[in-house]
Order: C-alpha cells, then sequence, then structure tokens
C-alpha cells in the first residue's frame, strides 16, 4: 500500500478505533504522597483536639506531644532514655545476628549441622522470646543481661533460617561451575554461596530489626529505670498520654532509622540485582 | 591429551543412564554428541570432567597436559553459570585466583582472553547487561582462562536464539581453526553437530548406547551449507536419530 496518509475504507462499514485497556496494575512511584497523607492525618488530629472534637484524655494533641518531648529533652533524660536503649539494641542485634549468621550457614553447608540443629531451631523459633524473659532474668540477671539476652535470642532464629535458606536457594549450577574449576571448598562459600544467599540474609535482617525493637520494648517495661520502653511504661502508669504519644513517636522514628539503614545497605551490597 | 572413555556405564538407583561407552577424544579434535532427550547425554558430560563418579567403567587422561593449564577438564554450561555480581573481568578471574598467581599475571591471562573472545570493551559490564550469546562468550572466555586441555560443553548454544547461535558458531570455528582445541561437543541439533564435529557420536535413547561413530572429514572451513557431503551425512544422522526420538518420545508420554 502506498497510500500511508488516508486509508479507503470499505464503504459503509462501521468505522471505530482500538480502544486503548492495557492501564492501571502498574505501581508507579509517587513521589510526596506518603508524606502529605502523612502530614494531612497530623493537621486533622491536631484540629480535631483544638476543636475539642477529640477528648484530650482520649488522645493528647500532637502538639502535646511535642512539648512533652521537648520538656523530656530539656530535663536531660532524653539522652539517658536514648542512650539505654540503643545500647541494649545494638549489642543484642549484633550479637544475635552475627551468631545466627554463624548458625546458619553451619546449618546450610554441613549435613551433620542441617540434621542436628535444624529441628531444634524448628522448635524454638515460634516461642515469643518474651515469654522466657522471667527465665533470663533468673540466668542473666535483672540488669542488662536479661534484656539483652532477650534481643539477641529473638533475633538469633530468624537469622538461622533466613540463612540456610538462603544458602538452600543458591543456584546449584553455580556450585558446580566452582567446582569444575578446581576451586576449593572456602573461596566456593565465599565467593559463590554467601553472596548469592545474601539476599535472603538482608530481607532476614530486616525481619531480625523489627523484632529487636519490639522486644527492646517489651523488656524495658518489665524492669528498667532507663530506656523509651521505660519511660513509655512510665507515662501509661501517670496517665501522661502526652509523653506516651511521644514515647511511641521516638520508636516509630527508630524503625524508620533501622529500616533506613537496612534499605542502604541492600542498595549498596545488591545493586548487581537491578 | 586424549580423553578415553572405557566400558563406562552409569545408573540412577534403578534407572540405567548409559551403558558400555567406549569412546576416545582425541588432542585436536572436536567430538559431538547426539542423542534423543533424556539418552544421558548431559550425564556422559559430568561423567567426563569429574563432577559425577560412574557407576562401572573409567574416564582417563592420557598424555600431557598443555603448558600452563591450571584446569584440564573445564565446562561450558548450558546456562552460562555467571556470577551476576560479578563483572565480566570478575568472573573470568574468579576461576583463576585460587591458583596463587600474582596479580600481573592474573591480569595477563584475563586480557589475553578477553581479546581472544573480542569482549575487551566489555570488561567492566555486569551479565544482566550482557545478551545470552555475550553472556556465553564471557563463559567461554573463562574456560580459556584456565587454558584447558579439553573443553567440555553441554549444548552451549542452546539458550541463545537462531541468529545469536549462529554467530556463536562462527566464533567457535574461528577458535578452532586458531587454536585446535580438544572438546567434546553436546548437542540437540544436528547442524551444529556436522558443522563442528570431527566425530558425530550418535546415542540411542535411554540406555544410551553407542549407536554409532560418524566421522566427517571434511574441514571445518570447508563446511558450508551448500556441501552436498555434509547434507548428506546431516540426512544420514537425521535418520538414525528420528527413530530413537519418536520412540523416545512415546516413552515420556506413557510413563
Ligand atoms: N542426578 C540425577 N538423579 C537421578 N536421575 C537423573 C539425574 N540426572 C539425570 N537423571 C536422569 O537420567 C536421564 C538422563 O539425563 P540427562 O540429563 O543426562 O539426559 P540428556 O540426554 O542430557 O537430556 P537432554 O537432551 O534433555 O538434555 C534422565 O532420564 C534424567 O531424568
Ligand atoms: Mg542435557
Amino acid at each position: 500500500m502506498t497510500n500511508t496518509t488516508s486509508q479507503a475504507y470499505k464503504p459503509l462499514a462501521p468505522v471505530r478505533p482500538v480502544r486503548f485497556r492495557g492501564g492501571g496494575f502498574r505501581t508507579v512511584p509517587r513521589r510526596f504522597i506518603g508524606l502529605i497523607v502523612f502530614a494531612m492525618l497530623i493537621l486533622l488530629w491536631e484540629g480535631g483536639s483544638r476543636t475539642g472534637l477529640i477528648s484530650a484524655l482520649v488522645l493528647p494533641a500532637p502538639s502535646q506531644a511535642l512539648d512533652a518531648f521537648i520538656d523530656l529533652a530539656l530535663s536531660g533524660n532524653l539522652q539517658k532514655h536514648v542512650f539505654a536503649s540503643l545500647q541494649r539494641l545494638i549489642f543484642g542485634f549484633s550479637l544475635g545476628f552475627t551468631a545466627g549468621l554463624i548458625v546458619g550457614a553451619a546449618i546450610g553447608l554441613n549435613s551433620y549441622m542441617r540434621a542436628g540443629l535444624s529441628p531444634l531451631v524448628a522448635a524454638i523459633f515460634p516461642i515469643p522470646k518474651i515469654a522466657l524473659l522471667p527465665l533470663f532474668i533468673i540466668w542473666f540477671g535483672i540488669g542488662e543481661g536479661s534484656k539483652i539476652a532477650t534481643i539477641f535470642f529473638g533475633c538469633f532464629f530468624p537469622t538461622v533460617i533466613a540463612t540456610y535458606g538462603g544458602i538452600d536457594n543458591v543456584d546449584r549450577t553455580l556450585i558446580r561451575m566452582g567446582q569444575s574449576f578446581n576451586m576449593p571448598h572456602r573461596d566456593i562459600i565465599w565467593k559463590i554461596i554467601m553472596p548469592a544467599a545474601l539476599p535472603a540474609i538482608l530481607s532476614g535482617m530486616r525481619i531480625s530489626a523489627s523484632i529487636a525493637i519490639i522486644l527492646l520494648v517489651a523488656a524495658e517495661m518489665i524492669g528498667a529505670e532507663f530506656g523509651i520502653g521505660a519511660y513509655v511504661l512510665l507515662a501509661g502508669n501517670l496517665m501522661a498520654t502526652d509523653q506516651l504519644i511521644a514515647g511511641v513517636g521516638m520508636l516509630s522514628i527508630l524503625g524508620l532509622i533501622v529500616n533506613w539503614l537496612i534499605g542502604t545497605a541492600e542498595k549498596r551490597l545488591l545493586d548487581w540485582r537491578n | 591429551m586424549d580423553l578415553a572413555v572405557e566400558g563406562l556405564s552409569h545408573r540412577y538407583g534403578d534407572l540405567d543412564v548409559l551403558r558400555n561407552i567406549e569412546l576416545t577424544i582425541h588432542e585436536g579434535e572436536i567430538v559431538c554428541v547426539i542423542g534423543p532427550s533424556g539418552c544421558g547425554k548431559s550425564t556422559l558430560l559430568r561423567l567426563l570432567g569429574g563432577l559425577e563418579e560412574p557407576s562401572s567403567g573409567r574416564i582417563m587422561q592420557v598424555g600431557e597436559q598443555p603448558v600452563g593449564s591450571l584446569n584440564s577438564l573445564t565446562y561450558v554450561f548450558q546456562d552460562f553459570a555467571l556470577l551476576p555480581w560479578r563483572t565480566v573481568a570478575g568472573n573470568v578471574s574468579l576461576v583463576l585466583e585460587h591458583h596463587g598467581l600474582g596479580a600481573d599475571e592474573i591480569e595477563v591471562r584475563i586480557a589475553d582472553v578477553l581479546e581472544r573472545t573480542r569482549l575487551s570493551d566489555f570488561r567492566q559490564a555486569v551479565p544482566k547487561q550482557l545478551s545470552g550469546g555475550m553472556k556465553q562468550r564471557v563463559a567461554l572466555a573463562r574456560a580459556l582462562a584456565v587454558n584447558p586441555a579439553v573443553l567440555l560443553m553441554d549444548e552451549p548454544l542452546s539458550a541463545l536464539d537462531s541468529q545469536t547461535s549462529e554467530l556463536l558458531m562462527h566464533d567457535l570455528i574461528d577458535l578452532w581453526q586458531r587454536e585446535h582445541f580438544t572438546s567434546c561437543y553436546i548437542t540437540h541439533n544436528l547442524t551444529e553437530a556436522v558443522r563442528l564435529g570431527h566425530k558425530v557420536v550418535v546415542l540411542s535413547r535411554r540406555p544410551g548406547v553407542i549407536r554409532e561413530i560418524v566421522e566427517i572429514d571434511i574441514e571445518l572451513a570447508d563446511r558450508v551449507m551448500s556441501n552436498l557431503r555434509l547434507g548428506q551425512i546431516q540426512k544420514d544422522l537425521w535418520q538414525m536419530v528420528r527413530d530413537e526420538a519418536q520412540t523416545a518420545d512415546m516413552e515420556l508420554t506413557e510413563s
């Protein structure tokens, strides 16, 4: 056909364009929307409190929670609470994660370890570790030991499971390839298996980190002088809901920071994936 | 170095896969193995390179290894088996790092094989950025880097589209003409077999036994489509394979 600009249609035949129907069902990144929703909610909440629609007894206004936070900062107790919590979190998490990584790798790489340890892990993993806290207090004392132990065990098991699951899913042909080039076992583990399992290990890390924050607060609520959990508990006991909201806000921010750190690590270490 | 297969049989539990294979791959020749799906071609190749132990029989390396060979029996896999987190150069370097070579020697070998496979411009690319044909060339470069005595290739072109595989086929023919490498080349594709093979081994359906070994004494360079004798050989091979393939196909659908 030489005529490209205008077509000659069959006379009297009905003519209609093809309708586009391939839209939707695709997530497009929309920046700032999340932030706007968040800000709107806070504004609505503040407005509701100011107009008396929301009783101050039920829920304090965001501005009151902010005041409580500023009071806390001025009193000099903020650093003490945050420092105590961070210390427990960092110790418990990094020890639990490291130990979990080692045990998970051992289970993933060695069939005796797997046969011996994986049933044990499967049996202990579902126990909410906070239920063991009284036991930990007897074993490790009422001080830091029992709190760190709770976080440790909370992080340990998910890390073990994520690590050996990741190792199990490593493409066998890559391992075969390493063997076919006579690579020593050590090299196959460090240069093929571990990097290939890294995505699974990092998503396990995300889970352990959120478990760590939950357990941190729970452990601090049971017996601690300082710590964000202790602050929240005290506020609750005094019915100081403004302080309670301030504490909860701090926890939320802590969670966001941890999430952001792991996200950054993922982006750095796994940039080969996209 | 030659590779000699003596009375090789292999079974997986109750499944008889290969039976009494006798075969010698002489230095400097390409031996193509064809046969119906599931007849044990890949198994044979895994046995040849020591990735699996034969149930009976043995595989012998006869003669001296080439100088500077780091891994005499080296595979090129169908699905490339490249590490996605390493660059082209990094993937080649992976198989050199554990030999205690100096950094410059490793660098020299990498540069050399990337040159030979025309990948020098892509040394910093990661596999994800490469087409299938390029990935297979990286895998070939990696295999050449250890200076192998025998290249063991399991359907290296079958994951590629037909145009890419045609290009890579040319590369392989070129490479053989320059370096006379020794290879066992598994394929489904009769055209590949008659264009590359000095010998074509025809396996029967499972349990795989050697039905026939066809020698093709035409220079690789002269094996053009229009070569009548080559066409005849391909037809003969097809006759042989067809019945086996048909029966094997029926067996699979029955079970
Ligand atoms: N590790 C294994 N364990 C048990 N059976 C196996 C194993 N590997 C292969 N088999 C079986 O052995 C037979 C031969 O397999 P093989 O992969 O060698 O065939 P093939 O000729 O390469 O087939 P294809 O042409 O499809 O690649 C098949 O029936 C397969 O199911
Ligand atoms: Mg196969």
